[in-house]
This record gives structure tokens, C-alpha cells and sequence, in this order.
């Protein structure tokens, strides 16, 4: 063994000891990273799962809303128009409901469906006596696997809702249960007859009658998506109520986009966590660094070189680091899946991405070294005369 | 034979706010090869500054500095990093041991930077434990040990790598009698058995009669030299 080897391990051997000389400043300086890293790592999923949504999106589909806002409607006869454009295989009505179960708290989306909107979205899985019941009931409704587990819908019952952009309470019955085609599928939805919506509109506000909140358009090739959205949107160019028109998944993210300030404040607020670890962290190794003035002073007369100096401290702090974020990051998943339960379905897709696992190590690791950086340099250059005279 | 600390014209001072205040001033003498030589001297006459320079901790602003023939002055960091551990054995009053570490491991300490082998540096630790008397406490960490054992401990981690000159500033300083008595009667066997030079700091004359010379050391100037008989 060399020179350089054997200060290294016996390097080692004084870091681990040196990390276990204060217990309980180690202890609660490891709690404080498990805690960030943790933190930091669910934000990130929040975000994540912000965007799964849209991901899950399809790019095959396409939304055609009105081009000025998506809180105007469509008139139905531009259902038949879009229909006509080349390359359109179907063309679903889809409005927004936006109804209260119970109390606000329990937000789910709803809408009021065209009969032909479950061929356009192969992902709902439905049985086919459950579909014919559903088209055979004019108040029937149907919900998806998550949103009936979450509230233990069943089939037969009755599902009053609260209206507030059409008043009055409405009572469907839930005629059938779909599931998702797979785990990453968003079925926290409620879907009902646009006919029934529509006739019960016309009795009571006629003028709001006969109106469609968005066209979902079947096309044969994905790849044509930009141009069939251009010959659509062309149809109605200069009409009444021009169009816009575009893929499911932009039009997703564009829903997701009005809340991009909030995004905005979950990923800032996730990294002030990580920078006031940083700050604990590298306060924790300057009073370790500076109680060790002497010790440092010494090794030094001895003949161990600044290197090595800073070599224990930087190894110090990272030590400490990886214990606390790698704590962090195991406690990550199981405490997304609590997070999960606790938040009753609003985010269906909460899952920690590898990435975010990475960044969490990242971040510990970051946190070890930056920590370091002072302490290491005052230390490895502070003169032995006077690192000897810091004697207590 | 040729004296082994050459120290010519060497003059260091302090600079305090714009002061500057002279510690050393023209100091010139020779330390023999195997002497025992006391430094003494009222609080603040130089005592420290001149063993730290001449242990290769501290840097002169004039003059020249031999050690083993080796003009230690002119010297870069890394150099008299490696010189030091090569060539000087420190006994601090505080002793200024490793508190994180074993009896064992703080001797042996200095030998991590000789290239030995595990086995060789093994067997250094334990002939300089049975040097010192603490074979059967060298799994105890320092708490673990009075200050007189803490200092014999010190010692051994001194001399394990058989340095030219041990360095002492004020050894029994912190000791009882008794425990002062023993490192002294130590410091006197490494001396007269083992023939090693040591240059020791100290306020206690009764310390100071162990040694072969005493030199004092009055505001940075010999006042005068003492060969005992
Ligand atoms: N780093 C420093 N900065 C400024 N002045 C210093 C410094 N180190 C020592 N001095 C001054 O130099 C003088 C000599 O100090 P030194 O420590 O060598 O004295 P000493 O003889 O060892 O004293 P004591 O017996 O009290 O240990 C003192 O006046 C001291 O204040
Ligand atoms: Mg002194």
C-alpha cells in the first residue's frame, strides 16, 4: 500500500468517526436532509403528475373549440361541416358541465357526451351490456374505474349534481363502469348524454340550446394532424364563430399552461427547500470545521498537506449527505403513494419518476459538496501557528 | 561533528494593527546533535516563535535556518510539509491528539505518510507503545486516558518516525507533579538511550534542570547560555 493509499483509508476511518462525534448534530441534520430531499422529491411529482394528463394525451384526436375563449360554445351544425373535411374519420360533441357532487371539495370533471365519443377514446374500456344499458337511458350516465372506487360508486345508483353553469340539481344513474386500458389512463371522469343536456337547455334557456363546448375529431393519420387542423379551421374562417383547432395533447397543455404560475411556485418552492438545507448543512460543518481548528493545525504539523484536510471535511459533509438524501429517497415512493390516498384522486397519476429519484441524489450530493467548500478552505489554509493557538 | 540546528541572524516580528512589533532580533546559536536544551524565559519573550520556526511551523523574516544541514528557510509549504514529517517530533502542552482516534491509531498517524506496510507500521506502533509504558492501553481513546498518559502517547507519536529533532513547548505544562516527573524522566531516556536531540519550552525550573543546556531567552535576545555540568 502506498503513500496515498493509506491516508486515504485511515482518511476514511477519521471522516465516519469525526461524522459520529456528535450524535444528535448529526442525527438532526440527517432528519433535516431526509426531510428536504423528501420534500423536494414530492414537489417534483406534483409537477409530474401535473403534466401526466397531457402526456397521457393522444395525439390521434383532435379538439376543435371556439378560437376566441374556451368558455364559447359551438353551434351543433358545425359537427356535419367537420365531418366533411378530408381526412376526418369522426367528429364527438363534448361540453364541459361543471356540476358539484355533494360539496366542491369533491371536484370531478363531467361531460355531456355524443353518443359516439367512447369509439373515439379506445382507452375507456367498457362492457358491452353496460354501453347498451347507458344508450338505452336518457339520464344515464357512466363514470370511470378511479372516480367510482373513490366515492364507491356502483352501478344502478343514482348520482345527483349539483349544476352551475346549468342550475338545478340533475340526477343520472349510472348505468356502467369503465376502466382505463392501462395503470397510466386518467378515469376520474363522469360522462352523460349531450341530448338529454341539451333538450332539458332548450325547455328552460333556449338561446343556449343546440350548442356543442368542443368537437373531438377522429383523424386516419396522426401524422396529417397540422393540416387537417388548418382545412378544419379554414371551414369556419371568417364565420360567426371562427375555430381552433389542434391535437388533444396541445390542447391539454394549454389547459395545464393556465396554471403554469402555480407550476412555477411548486418547482421555485422545491429548490428554496434544497438551498435551506444548504445553508443548515454548511452552517452544521463550519461549527464541526471550526471546533477542529487545533485538530486540523496539528495534522498539518505533522506533515499531512491541505489536501487532506480537505479531503475529511468534504467527505464529512457528503457522508452525511448520502445518508440523510439517500433516507430521503427511499422514504420518497411509499410517502407519494400516502400522499396519493390523501388527496382522494386528484392527482390519479402520482407516481416518482426515476428523474426525479436522480435529482433528489443530485441534489444531496450537491448539497455535501457546496456545504463543504468554506469550511474546507478556511480550514486546509489556516496557518499552523495560529490554528495551534485556537486552543480552547 | 556538525551542530545539528545552525541558526544565523534570524530575526521575525509581528505586525499588530499597523505596529510592527519585533520578537526575534539577530539570533544566533548552534544546537548540538543529541543535546537536550531548555528554552526559557518570561511570558512573551519569543519563547514559542523561536521553536516554531525552528520546527519548520512558522516562517523568519531575516536570517538563516539549518536543520540537519537543510537551510529550512528557503523552503516552499508542500516542502517543509514533507520535511516535518521526516524530521521534526512535536510535543504540544495540550498534547493534541486525535480524539477520534485510539492510543494505536494517533502513533501511528505519522507513519500513514512513510510508505510503510500495515504490518511494518504495526510493529513501529507497538515498540514505541513499550517505549512509553502503555502497551495495554493502546485501544483507549484519549478521554479514555489521564493527561499524564495522554502526553506519553503524544510522545511516542513523536518519535515513531525517528525524527532529526523533537520539539517540546511547555510538555509538563498541564501535568500534576508526578505526571510531570514521569515525561520528564520519558524525555531524559529518549535523550540519553534513544540519543535524540530536544529542544523544550518551558517556565519551570524544575523542568528545566532535566535538560543538558538552558538557554534564555529575554525580549528575542540570549541573555545567556547554561551548560550544565
Ligand atoms: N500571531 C501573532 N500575532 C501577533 N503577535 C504575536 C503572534 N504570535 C506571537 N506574538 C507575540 O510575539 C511575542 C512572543 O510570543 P511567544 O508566544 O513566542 O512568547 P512565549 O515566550 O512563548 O510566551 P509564553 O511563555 O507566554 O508562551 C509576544 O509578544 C506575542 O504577543
Ligand atoms: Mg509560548
Amino acid at each position: 500500500m502506498g503513500v496515498r493509499e493509506a491516508a486515504f483509508m485511515h482518511g476514511l476511518k477519521l471522516i465516519l468517526r469525526n461524522a459520529l462525534r456528535h450524535k444528535l448534530r448529526t442525527a438532526l441534520t440527517v432528519v433535516g436532509l431526509l426531510v428536504a430531499v423528501l420534500a423536494y422529491g414530492l414537489l417534483q411529482t406534483v409537477v409530474d403528475a401535473w403534466y401526466a394528463g397531457a402526456q397521457a394525451a393522444s395525439n390521434a384526436r383532435l379538439v376543435t373549440r371556439n378560437a376566441i375563449s374556451l368558455v364559447f360554445s359551438l353551434p351543433v351544425s358545425y359537427e356535419a361541416r367537420i365531418r366533411g373535411v378530408d381526412g376526418v374519420t369522426r367528429v364527438a360533441r363534448s361540453s364541459w358541465f361543471g356540476g358539484i357532487y355533494q360539496e366542491p371539495k369533491n371536484f370531478f370533471p363531467q361531460f355531456a357526451i355524443s353518443d359516439n365519443y367512447l369509439d373515439l377514446y379506445p382507452e375507456f374500456v367498457l362492457p358491452e351490456s353496460q354501453r347498451q344499458a347507458y344508450l338505452r337511458d336518457r339520464k344515464g350516465c357512466l363514470v370511470g374505474r378511479q372516480l367510482a372506487n373513490q366515492f364507491g360508486f356502483k352501478v344502478g345508483d343514482v348520482l345527483p349534481i349539483r349544476g352551475t353553469i346549468y342550475p338545478g340539481t340533475w340526477e343520472f344513474v349510472i348505468r356502467g363502469i369503465f376502466d382505463g386500458a392501462d395503470s397510466t389512463k386518467v378515469t376520474r371522469l363522469m360522462l352523460f348524454h349531450w341530448d338529454y343536456l341539451n333538450e332539458s337547455v332548450k325547455k328552460t334557456a333556449a338561446r343556449r340550446a343546440e350548442q356543442v363546448g368542443v368537437y373531438i375529431v377522429g383523424i386516419s393519420d396522426p401524422e396529417n394532424a397540422a393540416s387537417i387542423s388548418r382545412a378544419i379551421d379554414a371551414v369556419f374562417k371568417n364565420s360567426l364563430a371562427e375555430t381552433l383547432t389542434e391535437t388533444e395533447q396541445a390542447f391539454q397543455l394549454g389547459f395545464v399552461a393556465m396554471s403554469n404560475e402555480i407550476i412555477a411556485a411548486i418547482r421555485i418552492v422545491s429548490y428554496v427547500v434544497i438551498l435551506i438545507i444548504m445553508a443548515v448543512m454548511a452552517n452544521t460543518m463550519a461549527m464541526s470545521a471550526r471546533e477542529r481548528t487545533t485538530e486540523y493545525a496539528t495534522l498539518k504539523a505533522l506533515g499531512f498537506g491541505p489536501g487532506f484536510i480537505t479531503l475529511l471535511i468534504f467527505g464529512e459533509s457528503v457522508a452525511i449527505c448520502v445518508v440523510g438524501g439517500g433516507l430521503g429517497l427511499l422514504a420518497t415512493p411509499p410517502a407519494a403513494a400516502m400522499f396519493k390516498t390523501l388527496t382522494g384522486g386528484v392527482f390519479p397519476i402520482f407516481e416518482v419518476s426515476p428523474l426525479t429519484l436522480g435529482l433528489q441524489a443530485a441534489c444531496a450530493v450537491t448539497v455535501g459538496i457546496m456545504a463543504a467548500v468554506v469550511p474546507a478552505f478556511r480550514a486546509s489554509s489556516v496557518r499552523i501557528v495560529e490554528g495551534l493557538r485556537a486552543i480552547g | 561533528m556538525r551542530p545539528v540546528v545552525e541558526i544565523r541572524n534570524l530575526t521575525k516580528s509581528y505586525r499588530r494593527g499597523g505596529e510592527i512589533v519585533p520578537v526575534l532580533q539577530d539570533l544566533t546559536f548552534d544546537i548540538a546533535d543529541g543535546d537536550f536544551v531548555a528554552l526559557m524565559g518570561p511570558s512573551g519573550s519569543g519563547k514559542s516563535t523561536l521553536l516554531n520556526l525552528i520546527a519548520g511551523i512558522d516562517k523568519p523574516d531575516g536570517g538563516t535556518l539549518l536543520v540537519g544541514g537543510i537551510d529550512i528557510t528557503v523552503l516552499s509549504e508542500a516542502e517543509l510539509a514533507d520535511w516535518r514529517a521526516r524530521n521534526v517530533g512535536f510535543i504540544f502542552q495540550f498534547y493534541n491528539l486525535m480524539p477520534v482516534l485510539t492510543a494505536f491509531e494517533n502513533i501511528e498517524l505519522p507513519l500513514l505518510l512513510t510508505g510503510l506496510s500495515g504490518s511494518e507500521r504495526k510493529e513501529h506502533v507497538e515498540a514505541a507503545l513499550a517505549m512509553v509504558g502503555l502497551t495495554d492501553r493502546m485501544e483507549h481513546y484519549p478521554s479514555q486516558l489521564s493527561g499524564g498518559q495522554q502526553q506519553r502517547v503524544a510522545i511516542a507519536r513523536a518519535i515513531i518516525t525517528d525524527p532529526t529533532i523533537l520539539v517540546a513547548d511547555e510538555p509538563t505544562g498541564d501535568l500534576d507533579r508526578a505526571s510531570a516527573e514521569d515525561i520528564l524522566a520519558l524525555m531524559d531516556r529518549l535523550n540519553t538511550e534513544l540519543e535524540k536531540t530536544i529542544i523544550m519550552v518551558t517556565h519551570d525550573p524544575y523542568a528545566a534542570r532535566r535538560a543538558r543546556a538552558i538557554r534564555h531567552l529575554e525580549k528575542g535576545v540570549l541573555t545567556r547560555g547554561q551548560e550544565k555540568t
